[in-house]
């Protein structure tokens, strides 16, 4: 219990500070390491909470971290109760090195922002973090969200046209969010 | 101090979709209604809080607060700013356990996940530009993409990696002139 609280606020804290270009470039490193290492939870769990973060009011990072804390505590065969001091622990974790940062950027770095050394850094960062997300997609694309075309080919095909229909909305059509995944929920009931 | 809490409540409350959607409000709120701070300021802050790493809702708000109250005024709008998604999530979290196993809402998720791939793929060519990924340095996101997709790289030392090689090859290119 003790163990996945320390690793929990470890986890987070290292997602906060690592955690550069917004929202979804942390999806991927809370991928990473909750799904990829930890196993915490499932690739079809994890897609759930991004759907959730979605839906919902506020910063994905802070969705994802309260999810996160409660299912690794819970899913570890913890009360409820438990869980919610877990959501705690992963939220407080994934805010303090922003908090820390930020305050010391406030009072000593402002005049620093356009330093060499600062630029030179962010010269490979910011395309790196284009792959990070790239990567994000990749890695949620597995036969446990997509199925196969051996296992069950209806749900497969369905799938991808489901895929290929939310690209085309959001990127050409500038649908919101919210209304493609409630679409493709509707979609899901009636053919899945 | 209420005022800043309420505000910053708020702002917590009602953006959806991320970090970026709560910019128009908080300009609204910050600049236009408070008069807490300048729309130049409001724009360096901006500038300054995305190239940080963390949460940029967080680091907006952590930084307003920081400027107007100190550390406490930093601390309070960050529990604000976080505390709407997180009683939310909780709440969803709590029942959602118990809902997981029924046959409609697995059907439904079966349908939204194909969608929330979609989804994370399609900013990756806005940021692509944003981040302006030209043909020289198109291999540093693929090299970056294959270590984590394919050889299972944490994305943390991507970032690590990333930015120490950035270095590295500024500081070698400069002492080539």
């Amino acid at each position: 219990m003790i163990s996945i609280l320390i690793l929990l606020f470890w986890t987070f804290f290292q997602i906060g500070l690592f955690g550069f270009g917004g929202g979804y470039a942390m999806l991927s490193m809370i991928q990473g390491e909750v799904v990829g290492h930890y196993h915490w939870m499932t690739t079809s769990q994890f897609t759930d909470i991004v759907a959730i973060s979605q839906m919902t009011p506020g910063p994905i990072g802070i969705n994802a971290a309260t999810y996160v804390g409660y299912t690794s505590i819970t899913g570890a065969g913890y009360a409820p109760a438990w869980g919610i001091l877990g959501s705690a622990v992963a939220t407080f974790a994934v805010v303090l090195p922003s908090f820390i940062l930020m305050i010391v950027i406030s009072r000593f770095l402002m005049a620093y922002k356009n330093h060499p050394t600062v630029e030179q850094v962010f010269t490979w960062l910011r395309p790196a973090v284009v792959g990070l997300l790239a990567a994000a997609a990749l890695c949620l694309m597995t036969p446990e969200n997509f199925s196969t075309p051996t296992e069950c080919p209806w749900q497969f095909w369905v799938s991808v046209l489901i895929f290929l229909f939310a690209l085309v909305s959001v990127t050409i059509y500038k649908m919101s969010p919210i209304r493609i995944i409630l679409l493709c929920a509707v979609a899901g009931l009636l053919l899945m | 101090m209420w005022q800043l809490f309420s505000t910053f409540f708020r702002i917590g409350l009602f953006t959806i979709g991320g970090g970026y959607a709560m910019i128009p409000l908080i300009e609204a709120k910050v600049v236009d209604e408070k008069h807490w701070l300048s729309r130049e300021d409001l724009l360096d802050l901006i500038a300054v809080a995305q190239s940080c790493p963390g949460i940029f809702a967080i680091n907006i708000s952590i930084f307003i607060g920081y400027k107007l109250r100190g550390m406490r005024g930093a601390t309070l709008a960050t529990l604000a700013t976080a505390l709407p998604s997180f009683l939310i999530i909780l709440t969803i979290a709590l029942c959602f356990t118990r809902f997981r196993d029924n046959i409609y809402v697995e059907r439904a998720f079966r349908g939204i996940r194909p969608a929330v791939v979609a989804l994370i793929l399609a900013p990756v060519f806005k940021m692509g530009r944003m981040a302006k990924v030209n043909r020289h340095n198109i291999w540093i996101p693929i090299v970056a993409t294959l270590l984590i997709w394919a050889l299972g790289f944490s994305p943390i030392y991507v970032v690590l990696l990333a930015g120490i090689g950035g270095y590295v090859y500024g500081q070698v290119k400069d002492d080539k002139i």
